[in-house]
């Protein structure tokens, strides 16, 4: 599946500052991740996973390392340009679908659409694509409060898989789920890394979940454990 | 199009809410509409007045006259196209509460100085020249008092004592928005006539003379002329154009109109406050939604802007409902208090400064939400979803 690394991390250090104190998050984790690869990343509450899949996807800040993805160092890049790489190279899944409550489930897969240079139409035309790929063709019109939990997190795939970008990263993506919307979640993001060949982040705390990564790494108080597994599929 | 419309979708999204403070803006425009208008009102003389007509008075005081025979004398002076006599006459009509202007004028020399006055019926200009009794009334004035061409009435003199008849024989209408359509004017020689029987020492003398001029660029020269002419005289006058004149009489009132236009512009400061604490507590709340919208690649600048067209939404909404509601109540106003302010319009100025000022409240309400959103940290906002 993987052909060759994706992303590189080195060195990568972050703490807090708590009552003047400094509380390290992350220490000197460093590891890689392949092409295509669906990586999940384990490790208690307070472990630091959160912390490392957001330096990942652009929306925290080390201090310091390197996060190289496609040969970029995302980690020297101003604020405006890592908005404009997470636009085009990654797409978000949260635990708590995080959708626009006022806008319909087509109108919250167009929103990043408005980075593109696509017109109203061709926006539509994908937007409209990417929900019938999750199966809630039917329920495009709806606002996300007329939707269930399992429909809320699958139109929150669509609208991150719409701008078609490399890398998709899920926090507890079933973490708000009853089991059977969970497993039609995971299922759905196995075919997106199937498929599509997308490369998947995800960090659970759930086991099911885990099962359906290729690798499984745990972070245990901000260190990362030196063997990455082969979770049991 | 689909930022617009999350804009105006977010600022309709408490419903209670928005409506309160859209309430709370229009409320406030609505009264600094009106008070701005109560201002113009004071100003509407200065406001009518013409750059091609100049008063001269006694230059003691507006209460000292000056004698007719100066009537000539400033007509002699070039540049001066007509000259007309004029007396506040202070009439009563009925009852103290009843208040209008009226003058006595030189009816002809009056009517040729203001075109602005104008009477449309040719025979109502005839039978008002022929009568010496005969009383020119604006059209506001006679509507408010049921008054008919070929009515009598009768005022009570207050500074040329005893009661005054008069025959309404014409009715006027101003040419132009802002002239007072409720004076009242007699003839001068009526007046005077009948002080030089009753009265022979108050005769021949004039409260001010309107004086027309053929360039208003030679308006301070022109003056100087006039009053070089009775320097040294037992009546010296002082010669100011119609505006400096009206002025005058403005400024006896500059610290109540100052105050005015100070609470007219708190007014808009406390909707600011209140349409800031709207938008700051909608900022609050939607913390999560900015950083989601950021971790999807939309600048702090498109947030500014969402922001910024939500704020408009709500106080342009209320600034337009507020305006709305100007029109009938400067009309319901005005009616109220035709006695104290005969022009009372809501000036195209005041619609647009209204109009400005909702703009700018929804504009600064913006300005710390905006802000904020731009300085939210994603990873923080997005654990408080959580």
């Amino acid at each position: 599946m993987s052909s060759g690394p994706l992303i590189e991390i080195r060195r990568l250090y972050k703490s807090y500052t708590r009552g003047g104190q400094a509380i390290p998050v992350l220490t000197d984790v460093s590891f890689e991740i392949g092409r295509g690869e669906f990586l999940a990343l384990m490790g208690p509450s307070g472990s630091g996973k959160s912390t490392l899949l957001n330096c990942l996807a652009g929306i925290d800040r080390v201090d310091s390392g390197e996060i190289v993805v496609n040969g970029q160092d995302i980690t020297l890049l101003d604020e405006t340009d890592l908005a404009r790489w997470r636009s085009r190279s990654v797409g978000f899944i949260f635990q708590f679908y995080n959708l626009i409550p006022v806008l319909t489930a087509l109108e919250n897969v167009e929103l990043p659409l408005l980075l593109t240079g696509l017109t109203r139409r061709e926006r539509r035309e994908h937007a409209a694509a990417a929900l019938a790929a999750v199966g809630l063709s039917d329920r495009s019109d709806h606002y996300p409060a007329q939707l269930s939990g399992g429909q809320q997190q699958r139109v929150a795939i669509a609208r991150a898989v719409v701008t078609d970008p490399d890398i998709l990263v899920a926090d507890e993506p079933t973490g708000d789920l009853d089991r059977t919307s969970a497993e039609e979640i995971l299922t759905l993001m196995n075919r997106l890394n199937q498929e599509l060949e997308k490369t998947i982040i995800m960090v659970t705390h759930d086991p099911r979940a885990a099962q359906e990564a290729h690798v499984l790494r745990h972070l245990d108080k901000g260190e990362l454990s030196r063997a990455a597994d082969t979770p049991g599929r | 199009m689909l930022l617009i419309r999350l804009a105006v979708k977010n600022a309709f999204r408490h419903r209670l809410r928005s409506v309160l403070t859209i309430l709370g803006v229009a409320v406030a425009i609505l009264a600094f509409g009106l008070l701005r208008t109560v201002v113009d009102a004071w100003y509407s003389g200065v406001e009518a007045s013409a750059a091609d007509r100049l008063v001269t008075r006694n230059a003691i005081s507006l209460t000292f006259s000056l004698p007719l025979a100066y009537r000539e004398k400033i007509r002699a002076v070039p540049g001066v196209t007509e000259v007309s006599q004029g007396n506040w006459f202070g009439g009563i009509y009925v009852d103290e509460k009843n208040f209008f202007a009226n003058f006595a004028y030189d009816i002809p020399s009056l009517l040729a100085i203001y075109p602005e006055i104008s009477v449309k019926d040719k025979d109502q200009l005839s039978s008002l020249l022929r009568d010496r009794k005969g009383a020119l009334v604006g059209e506001k004035l006679a509507k408010r008092f049921g008054w008919k061409v070929g009515d009598q009435v009768t005022l009570r003199g207050t500074i040329f004592i005893g009661d005054w008849d008069f025959t309404i024989r014409a009715l006027y209408k101003a040419t132009r928005a802002g002239i007072d359509e409720s004076q009242f004017f007699f003839h001068w020689t009526y007046l005077d006539e009948t002080l030089r029987a009753t009265m022979p020492t108050r005769a021949g003398q004039v409260g001010f003379y309107m004086v027309g001029i053929d360039d208003p660029s030679r308006s301070a020269d022109i003056s100087r002329a006039i009053d070089a002419q009775f320097a040294n005289s037992l009546a010296e006058t002082l010669t100011e154009t119609e505006k400096a004149f009206q002025m005058g009489f403005v400024s006896m009132s500059s610290a109540i109109i100052l105050a005015i236009k100070l609470v007219s512009f708190v007014v808009v400061l406390i909707i600011l406050a209140v349409s800031a604490n709207t938008m700051a507590m909608s900022a609050r709340e939607r913390s999560g939604e900015y950083a989601v919208l950021k971790t999807l690649g939309f600048g702090s600048s498109t947030l500014a802007l969402l922001i910024a067209g939500e704020a408009l939404a709500l106080s342009v909404t209320g600034a337009c409902l507020g305006l709305a509601l100007v029109l009938p109540c400067a009309k319901a106003v005005g009616s109220f208090m035709t006695d104290f302010f005969p022009v009372f319009l809501v000036s195209d100025q005041t619609i647009t400064l209204s109009l400005a000022a909702g703009v700018a409240v929804g504009l600064l309400s913006a300005a710390y939400p905006a802000l904020y959103a731009a300085r939210v940290g994603i990873a923080q906002a997005l654990r408080k979803v959580g």
